[in-house]
């Protein structure tokens, strides 16, 4: 999971392959076998039927903003992208993201309900993450 | 069975000064509020039968302080371990201490809460507080407590309408009493205007918008009722304790305009003490920030969802209104020492009910007050605990 987003905090995952899909270009969510639930963040392993047999499933990437904060503070190793906008969406799947919004976007254009794409994205020499940008 | 019809009473409570550097080791530090709490107590040290430390372990420079702190206090060779829900660990101390003397396993036992936020550096603060999120998924996107706690008041804003001034109006109630507490770390008033002119953070909160980290130390000693008795003529009796989660990745919540965790802790401790929100006297809720205020009001069912902006405009969480609300100062007054504020919310509603405020100040008596709650947060709505007390 290194590959994952600016400075990622996880070496090994079963998902990692996610990271693989970012990298093509491709959001992908999970879908359990057995019982069918859909899943993002991505997981391994199903709550509902403990089953971890899973298959990768695209995200058409069509969502909608829930809510927003630009950000003029950050965490170590964050300090030189401020001011940055993150946010909640939620896709047309029924999957909710966390992420941020592509610096496109003037952030006096997000409002929640607004409409949105979910889009993968490189941020760093060999780094893949996703983000929204304008539909 | 008998025991599990034991009553359980908070016999003392104490606190250190909170500050943003207190000078002295944890050791040291959480000795003056034990200090405090056993003061005037018919009980010495060795009678204590075990000690709940609580802290959030990342911010320690002391591994596993637990035995550490129970060996200054002088609470060895008795039982002691760690409880952390960051935020809101010292009430999960107080829960589980409830636990274990309501079992009958125990007559009494002290939960110290602690945190010395000035051991380490600004950057390695920020370096810990970057990871309070799902490091997998959110860590790497830059993610801050106020940033999340920003996103539920633009979602509240849209929903309801709420606005930065009634936000804003929170920190000029609470900096109005922690102005008379002479353990708070910020001790000036602030007007509305004051705060809706201070920097943004994570838009649309500003800087006193949000609590400061702080160095203290919290300390409720609880026993069963016929200890209780035997320990003091003013006990407290823990009347309700309800406590729950929700999940950590923002992404897989149901909603951002209320922390449904206090919703759960609040319904469940409401039904242990038989009580209702109109019941409540006088409140301590966790105020990391303005819109975690306002969301409380609504959590704890003092008004509908929606209308806590509302409460706040009209003044009646203030002492003289309806419910009042923080009147020891808050977290947005006093700081924010994490594993300590659990504890200082405690302490304040147990003076409130002994009707023994005016040892904070005078003026923050809320007069009559026979039954109080406590609504204790850790991180960004993951944990609460809700806790009911009456005289």
């Amino acid at each position: 999971m290194e590959r994952f987003g600016r400075i990622s905090y996880t070496s090994e995952s079963k998902v990692a392959d996610f990271v693989k899909f970012l990298a093509e270009g491709k959001v992908m969510a999970t879908r359990c076998k057995k019982c069918g639930s859909l899943y993002f963040p991505p997981r391994a392993d199903c709550p509902q039927c403990l089953s971890g047999e899973f298959e990768w499933v695209p995200l058409s990437g069509r969502c909608r903003l829930v809510t927003f904060t630009v950000a003029h503070f950050a965490p170590t190793g964050f300090e030189g992208d401020v001011p940055y906008a993150l946010a909640v969406a939620e896709c047309e799947e029924g999957v909710k993201v966390f992420t941020r919004v592509s610096k496109s976007i003037a952030f006096e254009e997000l409002k929640p309900g607004m409409e949105m794409k979910l889009a993968a994205v490189k941020v760093g020499e060999d780094k893949y993450s996703f983000e929204l940008v304008k539909p | 069975m008998h025991g599990l019809e034991r009553r359980v009473a908070v016999v003392g409570v104490g606190q250190s000064a909170f500050t943003r550097s207190c000078g002295v080791s944890i050791r040291e530090l959480c000795f003056e509020a034990f200090k405090e709490a056993m003061e005037g107590l018919n009980l010495s040290p060795k009678e204590i039968e075990a000690s709940i430390v609580c802290s959030a372990p990342e911010y320690d420079k002391q591994r596993t302080p637990s035995g550490l702190i129970a060996e200054y206090l002088g609470l060895t060779p008795k039982p002691t371990f760690l409880v952390e829900t960051i935020c809101a660990s010292s009430t999960t101390g107080v829960g589980v201490a409830y636990s274990m003397v309501r079992a009958g396993l125990k007559e009494v036992v002290a939960v110290v809460g602690f945190q010395k936020m000035s051991e380490l550096t600004s950057a390695e603060a920020q370096e810990r507080m970057g990871r309070g999120g799902d490091v997998m998924w959110e860590s790497p996107f830059g993610i801050m407590m106020p940033a999340q706690y920003a996103m539920y008041a633009r979602a509240h804003m849209r929903q309801y309408g709420t606005t930065e001034e009634q936000l804003a109006k929170v920190r000029e109630k609470n900096s109005r009493y922690g102005a008379l507490n002479p353990k708070a770390t910020f001790r000036k008033p602030v007007s509305v205007e004051d705060v809706l002119k201070s920097r943004v953070i994570a838009s649309p909160l500003k800087l006193l918008d949000c609590c400061a980290n702080a160095d203290g130390a919290s300390c409720v000693i609880l026993a069963s009722e016929g200890r209780a008795r035997k320990i003091t003529d003013t006990p407290v009796w823990v009347a309700g304790w309800g406590s729950a989660s929700d999940t950590m990745t923002l992404a897989n919540r149901t909603s951002f305009t209320g922390l449904t965790c206090a919703v759960e802790a609040a319904r469940d401790a409401y039904r242990m003490a038989g009580v209702e929100p109109k019941d409540i006297h006088v409140a301590e809720v966790h105020d990391c920030f303005t819109i975690a205020e306002v969301m409380a009001y609504e959590n704890l069912g003092f008004c509908k969802p929606g209308e806590g902006g509302k409460l706040i405009e009209e003044g009646q969480t203030y002492i003289g209104g309806r419910i009042p609300v923080n009147v020891d100062g808050g977290l947005l007054s006093k700081g924010h020492p994490i594993g300590a504020t659990g504890g200082s919310q405690v302490r304040t509603i147990v003076h409130q009910l002994r009707g023994d405020a005016y040892k904070i100040h005078p003026d923050l008596q809320v007069k009559g007050a026979e039954v109080g709650l406590v609504h204790n947060v850790g991180g960004v709505g993951l944990y609460a605990n809700v806790l009911i007390f009456r005289r």
